[in-house]
C-alpha cells in the first residue's frame, strides 16, 4: 500500500535530525497558528499563492532562497564543525552515512535551492521592469515555475526527515549513485527534487526569453538593454541550452534506478563516464548561469553609484555573450584526471582559460566605471568591491586549475573546494546580497538598513577568508574533499581556522536577519518616496516604490541607454500624460498551487515506490493542467480612472518629496565634464 | 522524461499568453516564439538520448543486436503511419485557415487515428521484444534503444492527448484565436516528433540493421 | 620567453616561501612528475600574479580615490569609453592567456599520465585495484600482493595499472605527483617515480561511500635491497590471492589493516576488470571463447572507443588509447 514506505523511515536513532523535526514541527505550528489567528490565509493565498504578479513572484523565490540558505548553512556548520574535530583518532560527532548526506545536502541546497531561486527571483523583480514591460510573456507559467520549484524544496526537505538523502556528492557520480551501492531513497529524493525543480527552471528559462526578445518598451532596442536584463537573457539561454541535458542525465539515472535500466551501471554495458560527461555538460554552464546575472547587477551598482556610465558598455556585452558560448566548451576540465589523453585535456584546459579574458575585461569595465567617478560607498558598493577583490583570487586558482597538469595534484582537494566556494560565495552570495540591498526598495518602498547591511558585509567578507584560506593550504598539503575523519593530525589547526571562519560568516548571516527586521521596524524612516533612492539610471527607478502592480502606467519610450538618467538630467522625468488608457492585466491562479501540490505528490511517490499515489499525483498534473485550458477568463482590464487615481497620489507624494528636499535626489545638477 | 513535463510544456506557453501586455506587442508571435523556444530545448533533450544512444549502440553484452531485433517492414509501416498523420495534419490546418470546422475536426480526427496507431504498433513492437528476452535491462545497447524511442512515443501519446483537448475546445469555442493559436503549436509540435522519428529510423533502425 | 619564465618562477617561489612555516606536500614533491608540476602551479601563478595584483590594487585605490568626499578627485560623469583602454583590458590578458596556453600543451604532453616516464632503470608495474574500502596492490612481475601498502624503489619508474572493483575512487600520492581515476571496467594508467626513500601518504581523492575517509595507504620508496626485502616479507605471506580469497577481500571492510599475499593467481588483474563485462560486445563475441588475456584488451578497447565517440561532440579530436599504443 505504501510501497517502500514504513515508520522505519523516520530516523529516530539520529539525536540531531529528531531535534530539528521537533523544532520544524513546532515552528511550523506555531507560524499556522499565527496565520489562522491573524487571519492571513485569505490575504496569503489571494495576494501571493495565486499571484501571476512577477514582482510577488520574484520575492516569494528570494524569500524561500532566503529559508534554504539557512538550512544549507546549517550544513556547513555541521562540516565544518566536524572536520574541526575528527582528526587522528577521534571519530568526530557525526557517523559517515549522516556526513555524507550533509555534504550532499549542503551542495544541492545551495545550488538549486539557494542560488538558483536567488538569481530566477532577481531577475523575476527587476527584468520587467528595467524593459518597461508590465508583466512576462506567460504570467501563469511564471507562476508554475515557482511552485514546481517549491515542490523540490518540499522534497528535500522531508528527506531530512522521513528516509534518507543521497550520501554521494551533489552530482551523484554512478555507479556510487546506481541500486547497487545506494539502494535506500537517498538518491530518488535527490532525483525528484531536482526534476521538479529543473523544470520549473526550464519554464522560466522559455518565459525570460520570449520575455527579453518580445516585450521591451518602445525604442529599447538590444543594445540600448541595460546590462543585467543583458546578462539574463544570456543567463536563460544557457538555461534552456543546459537545463535539458541535466533532464535527460538524471532520467537515465532513473531508468537504471528503477527500470533496472544499464546505462550507468558497471555491468551489461553502462558506462559511467558518460555520465560524468553528461552532467558537467550541465554542470559548467549552470556556474555561468548563475554569476552571469551577478555580474549584471555589479553592473549597475557600480554605474549607479559612481554617478557614471557603465564604462564599456558593449564590450560588457559582448564578454557576457562570449562567456554564454564558450561555457558549453569547458566540461571536460571538471575531470581531467579520468585518462582522456593529452590533446583533449590540454584543449578543454586552455578553452577555460579563454573565458577569463572576457571575464577579465568585465572586471576592467567595472574599475575603468569607478575611475573619476564620485563613489558612494553604499551597502551594495561594498559588496560589489568585496567581490571584485575576492573575484580576482577565486579567478587566478580556477585558471591555475584549467592547467591540466597542475589539476592532476589539485583535483578533488579542498583546494578546489576554495576554489569553487571563492567564485561561488564571492560571486554570486555577494551578487545576490548586493542586488537585494540594491533594488529592495523597489520591491517593498523602504530601503535596508545601513549599519546591519556593513557589519553583514564585513562579516562575510573576513569570514570568508578565514573559512577558505586554510582550505587552500589544505590542498596544498594533500587534503581531499568529502573526508568524515582523517589521519594527519598536522589538518586540525586549519580546519579549526575554517570552523571559525564559517562561525563568522554565521554571524553575517544573522546580520542580516537583524537588518531585514530593523529595516521592516524603522520602514517608515527609511521609506523611499521618490522610488528612486539611489539616483538610479535605468527605467525601474521612474516608477514608485514599491512598484505599482501594473509597473507603467504608460509605456515609456526610449532613446538612449539610461533613458531615465537622461530624462533626469533634462528634466523631463516624471511626466504625467493627458491621459490615462485602460490597462491589460492578467488574472490571479491557483493553477500553479495546485500542480506543484500534484507534483509534490508524485515525486514523494514515485521516491517510495508508491505506484497508485505516483497515478494521483501525474493525472492531477495533468487534469489541472486541462481545466487551466479551458479557463477562458484568465485576463481584465485595469480602468484607466484607477490607474489615474494611483498614479495621482504616486505624482503628489513625489512633489511633497522633491519640495522637502534641498538638493533633490531624483534631478542631481549636471556636472561639468572635466 | 515524464510526460506531465511534456504536456505541462506545450499547453502552459499556449494557454496563458495572452495575459501579458496586449498594447503594443502582439499575442500570437510571443506564443510561436516560446513555443520554437520550448521545442529547440526538447530537441536537446532528444539530442542527450541520441548521443547516449550512438555512445551505447554496441554495447550489447553478449545480448541481441539492433541486427538481429529490427523488423524493417514492421518499422517502415509504423513510419509511414506517423507520416500520413503529418500530412493529415497538413490538411486539418489548411481547413483551419480555410475556416472549416467541421472539416477541420474531421482531419484531427484522422490525425488522430493515424498517431495512436502509431503507438499502438510501437507498444506491440516493445511487448514482442520484452517478451524474447530483449527488454530494457537485458544490455545497455536496450537500455538506450528503449529510452530514445520511448520517449519519442512518450511525446506522441502526449500529443495525442492534446489532439483530444483541441478538437474538444474546437468543437465548444469554434476557430477563435486562442484555439488558433493552440492550434498552431500542436502542428509545430507534431511536425517535430515526425522529424524526430524520421532521426530514430534512420540512426536507430536502418543503421542498426545493415 | 624563458627567463622571464624562470623569474616568474622565482616570484612564485617567494610566494611559496611565505607558506613555508606549513609543510605543503604537494609543494615539496619527492619525485619528477611532482616536481614538474609544482613548477607548472608556481609559473602559472607568477603569470596571473601579473594582472590580478594590479587588479587587486587598483580595486582598492580607484574606490578609495573617487569617493565621493574626495571633492579634488576629477569628476567626469559621461565618460564611458576610451578604445586604448579597452584595447590594453582584452589585449595584456589575452597574451597571458596564450602564454599559458603555450605552457599548457607543453605540459598537458609532457605530464600524461599515460605515458612512460624515460628512464634507464627497468620499471616496476604495479597493479593498482580500489576497492571498498581499501586499496589492493598485484605485483604481476613477483607475483605477490599487498592490501593498503605499496612498495617501490626510488630512482625507478613505476608503471600504475589502475581499477576499481566496484565505485569510482582516484589513487592519489601527493608528494609523487598526478592522480587518476579508478572506474570499473576501465584500466587507467598512471607512470611515476620517487627520488628520495620515505614512506609517503597516498588516498583516494574520489567520494566513493561510507568508508571512503579510511582510504588511505602509505607508499613506501626504498632503496633496490629495501624493496627486495619487502617483496621477500609479501612472498613469505602463506596466504594466496585468488578467484576465491579475493572475492572475500573485496566484500566492503572499513579500515583494512596492512595485508600481504605471497602468492596471486594469474590473470587476477585482468579478472578483475573483466567481471563486469558478462557479454561482450557482440562483435567481440563472435570471436569466439574470450581468452584470459583477449578479454583484458576487448573491454578496454571498447570503453575508449566509447569515450571517443562522446567526445567528439565536443569537436575534438581525442588520442585517447595511449593505453594501447604501449602493447
Amino acid at each position: 500500500m505504501f510501497g517502500k514506505l514504513t515508520l522505519d523511515a523516520i530516523p529516530y536513532h539520529e539525536p540531531i535530525v529528531m531535534v530539528t523535526l521537533a523544532a520544524v514541527l513546532l515552528g511550523g505550528l506555531a507560524m499556522l497558528a499565527a496565520l489562522t489567528k491573524f487571519r492571513l490565509w485569505g490575504y496569503l493565498w489571494k495576494e501571493w499563492f495565486t499571484s501571476v504578479d512577477h514582482k510577488k513572484i520574484g520575492i516569494m523565490y528570494i524569500i524561500v532562497a532566503l529559508v534554504m540558505l539557512l538550512r544549507g548553512f546549517a550544513d556547513a556548520l555541521m562540516m565544518r564543525l566536524q572536520q574541526a574535530t575528527a582528526a587522528a583518532d577521534s571519530a568526530g560527532y557525526l557517523p559517515p552515512h549522516h556526513f555524507d548526506q550533509v555534504f550532499t545536502a549542503h551542495g544541492v541546497i545551495m545550488i538549486f535551492f539557494v542560488a538558483m531561486p536567488l538569481i530566477t527571483g532577481l531577475m523575476n523583480l527587476v527584468v520587467p521592469l528595467q524593459i518597461g514591460a508590465r508583466d512576462v510573456a506567460y504570467p501563469f507559467l511564471n507562476s508554475l515555475s515557482f511552485w514546481l520549484f517549491l515542490s523540490g524544496v518540499f522534497l528535500v526537505m522531508v528527506s531530512l526527515f522521513v528516509g534518507d538523502f543521497a550520501a554521494t556528492g551533489w552530482l551523484a557520480y554512478p555507479p556510487l549513485s546506481g541500486l547497487d551501492y545506494s539502494p535506500t531513497v537517498g538518491v530518488d529524493y535527490y532525483i525528484w527534487a531536482l526534476q521538479l525543480s529543473g523544470l520549473g527552471t526550464t519554464l522560466s528559462g522559455i518565459n525570460f526569453i520570449v520575455t527579453i526578445m518580445k516585450m521591451r518598451t518602445p525604442g529599447m532596442t538590444l543594445m540600448k538593454m541595460p546590462v543585467f536584463t543583458w546578462t539574463a537573457l544570456v543567463t536563460n539561454i544557457l538555461i534552456v541550452a543546459a537545463f535539458p541535458i541535466l533532464t535527460v542525465t538524471l532520467a537515465l539515472l532513473t531508468a537504471d534506478r528503477y527500470l533496472g535500466m544499464h546505462f550507468f551501471t558497471n555491468d551489461l554495458g553502462g558506462n559511467a563516464m558518460m555520465y560524468v560527461n553528461l552532467i558537467w555538460i550541465w554542470g559548467h554552464p549552470e556556474v555561468y548561469i548563475l554569476v552571469l546575472p551577478c555580474f549584471g547587477a555589479y553592473s549597475e551598482i557600480v554605474a549607479t553609484f559612481s554617478k557614471k556610465p557603465l564604462f564599456g558598455y558593449k564590450s560588457m556585452v559582448y564578454a557576457t555573450s562570449a562567456i554564454g558560448v564558450l561555457s558549453f566548451l569547458v566540461w571536460l576540465h571538471h575531470f581531467f584526471t579520468m585518462g582522456s589523453g593529452a590533446n583533449v585535456n590540454a584543449f578543454f584546459g586552455i578553452m577555460t582559460m579563454i573565458i577569463s579574458v572576457p571575464t577579465g575585461a568585465k572586471l576592467f569595465n567595472w574599475l575603468f566605471t569607478m575611475y573619476r567617478g564620485r563613489v558612494e560607498m553604499t551597502v551594495p558598493m561594498l559588496w560589489t568591491i568585496g567581490f571584485m577583490v575576492t573575484f580576482v583570487v577565486g579567478g587566478v586558482t580556477g585558471v591555475l586549475m584549467a592547467v591540466p597538469g597542475a589539476d592532476f595534484v589539485l583535483h578533488n582537494s579542498v583546494f578546489l573546494i576554495a576554489h569553487f566556494h571563492n567564485v561561488i560565495i564571492g560571486g554570486v552570495v555577494f551578487g545576490c546580497l548586493a542586488a537585494i540591498n540594491y533594488w529592495f526598495p523597489k520591491a517593498f518602498g523602504f530601503r535596508l538598513n545601513e549599519a546591519w547591511g556593513k557589519a553583514s558585509f564585513w562579516c562575510w567578507l573576513v569570514g570568508f577568508y578565514v573559512a577558505f584560506v586554510p582550505l587552500y593550504i589544505l590542498g596544498l598539503k594533500g587534503m581531499t574533499r568529502r573526508m568524515n575523519h582523517y589521519a594527519n593530525p598536522d589538518w586540525q589547526p586549519y580546519l579549526i581556522v575554517a570552523a571559525i571562519g564559517a562561525a563568522i560568516i554565521a554571524a553575517g548571516i544573522f546580520c542580516i536577519l537583524v537588518q531585514f527586521y530593523v529595516s521592516v521596524r524603522d520602514r517608515k524612516k527609511l521609506t523611499d518616496p521618490s522610488g528612486d533612492p539611489w539616483g538610479g539610471r535605468t527605467l525601474e527607478w521612474s516608477i514608485s516604490s514599491p512598484a505599482p502592480f501594473y509597473n507603467f502606467a504608460t509605456l515609456p519610450q526610449v532613446r538612449e541607454l539610461d533613458q531615465f538618467w537622461e530624462d533626469k538630467q533634462n528634466g523631463v522625468a516624471y511626466v504625467q500624460p493627458a491621459k490615462y488608457e485602460d490597462i491589460h492585466m492578467p488574472r490571479n491562479t491557483g493553477v500553479g498551487v495546485v500542480m506543484g501540490a500534484f507534483g509534490t505528490v508524485l515525486g514523494f511517490a514515485l521516491v517510495w515506490h508508491i505506484w497508485w499515489m505516483a497515478a494521483i499525483g501525474l493525472l492531477g498534473m495533468i487534469a489541472s493542467f486541462i481545466v487551466r485550458a479551458y479557463d477562458r477568463d484568465v485576463d481584465y482590464w485595469v480602468p484607466a480612472a484607477e490607474v489615474e487615481r494611483i498614479e495621482r497620489s504616486r505624482h503628489a507624494q513625489l512633489k511633497q518629496f522633491q519640495t522637502t528636499q534641498v538638493a533633490p535626489v531624483a534631478a542631481p545638477q549636471r556636472q561639468k565634464v572635466a | 522524461m515524464s510526460s506531465p513535463a511534456v504536456s505541462a510544456t506545450h499547453g502552459a506557453l499556449d494557454g496563458v499568453s495572452h495575459g501579458g501586455d496586449a498594447h503594443h506587442h502582439d499575442d500570437g508571435s510571443k506564443t510561436l516564439l516560446g513555443f520554437w523556444i520550448y521545442l529547440m530545448s526538447d530537441c536537446l533533450i532528444f539530442s542527450g538520448l541520441f548521443a547516449t544512444f550512438a555512445v551505447l549502440a554496441n554495447a550489447t553484452a553478449g545480448g541481441p543486436t539492433g541486427k538481429e531485433l529490427f523488423e524493417l517492414p514492421y518499422v517502415l509501416g509504423e513510419t509511414m503511419l506517423l507520416l500520413i498523420s503529418s500530412v493529415t495534419f497538413g490538411m486539418a490546418m489548411l481547413a483551419m485557415h480555410a475556416g472549416k470546422k467541421n472539416q477541420l475536426l474531421a482531419w484531427l480526427a484522422v490525425t488522430f487515428v493515424f498517431g495512436a496507431g502509431f503507438i499502438g504498433m510501437e507498444v506491440h513492437e516493445f511487448a514482442k521484444l520484452i517478451a524474447d528476452g530483449a527488454g530494457p535491462s537485458r544490455s545497455a545497447f536496450l537500455s538506450s534503444y528503449f529510452t530514445l524511442v520511448g520517449t519519442h512515443g512518450l511525446h506522441v501519446t502526449c500529443g495525442l492527448i492534446w489532439l483530444v483537448v483541441m478538437m474538444d475546445q474546437m468543437r465548444r469555442y469554434g476557430l477563435t484565436d486562442a484555439t488558433r493559436r493552440r492550434l498552431s503549436c500542436l502542428s509545430l509540435f507534431w511536425h517535430f516528433l515526425d522529424i524526430v522519428w524520421i532521426c530514430v529510423f534512420t540512426f536507430v533502425y536502418l543503421r542498426g540493421a545493415i | 620567453m624563458h627567463a622571464l619564465i624562470s623569474r616568474l618562477r622565482y616570484a612564485g617561489v617567494g610566494a611559496a616561501v611565505l607558506l613555508s612555516g606549513c609543510n605543503l606536500e604537494v609543494l615539496t614533491p619527492k619525485g619528477d612528475v611532482g616536481s614538474q608540476e609544482k613548477s607548472l602551479i608556481l609559473i602559472a601563478l607568477g603569470l596571473m600574479a601579473i594582472v590580478a595584483i594590479p587588479v587587486i590594487a587598483m580595486t582598492l585605490w580607484f574606490p578609495w580615490r573617487y569617493r565621493k568626499a574626495n571633492k579634488n578627485a576629477t569628476y567626469a560623469p559621461s565618460w564611458s569609453h576610451s578604445t586604448k583602454i579597452e584595447l590594453v583590458v582584452w589585449t595584456i590578458p589575452a597574451i597571458i592567456v596564450a602564454i599559458l596556453a603555450v605552457i599548457t600543451w607543453t605540459s598537458s604532453h609532457a605530464l600524461d599520465p599515460y605515458k612512460p616516464l624515460e628512464s634507464e632503470a627497468k620499471p616496476v608495474t604495479v597493479q593498482v585495484v580500489s576497492m571498498d574500502w581499501k586499496w589492493l596492490f598485484v605485483y604481476p612481475e613477483y607475483g605477490v600482493a599487498s592490501v593498503n601498502e605499496l612498495a617501490f624503489p626510488v630512482d625507478r619508474p613505476v608503471n600504475f595499472q589502475i581499477t576499481s572493483d566496484s565505485v569510482m575512487n582516484a589513487f592519489f600520492i601527493p608528494q609523487l605527483g598526478s592522480q587518476v581515476y579508478a572506474m570499473a571496467g576501465m584500466e587507467t594508467k598512471l607512470h611515476l617515480i620517487a627520488r628520495e626513500p620515505g614512506a609517503y601518504d597516498g588516498l583516494s581523492t574520489n567520494f566513493s561511500g561510507e568508508g571512503f575517509s579510511d582510504m588511505h595507504f602509505k607508499a613506501i620508496a626504498t632503496s633496490e635491497d629495501g624493496f627486495k626485502d619487502w617483496i621477500a616479507k609479501a612472498k613469505a605471506t602463506p596466504t594466496t590471492l585468488d578467484a576465491d580469497s579475493y572475492k572475500t577481500l573485496a566484500k566492503p571492510s572499513e579500515k583494512a589493516p596492512v595485508a600481504y599475499y605471497g602468492n596471486v593467481a594469474n590473470g587476477l588483474f585482468s579478472s578483475v576488470l573483466n567481471q563486469h563485462m558478462d557479454g561482450m560486445s557482440h562483435d567481440a563475441a563472435a570471436h569466439g571463447e574470450i581468452s584470459m588475456d583477449m578479454s583484458h584488451d576487448a573491454p578496454e578497447e571498447s570503453m575508449q572507443m566509447d569515450m571517443h565517440e562522446h567526445q567528439d561532440g565536443g569537436a575534438v579530436s581525442s588520442n585517447i588509447t595511449p593505453a594501447k599504443a604501449e602493447k
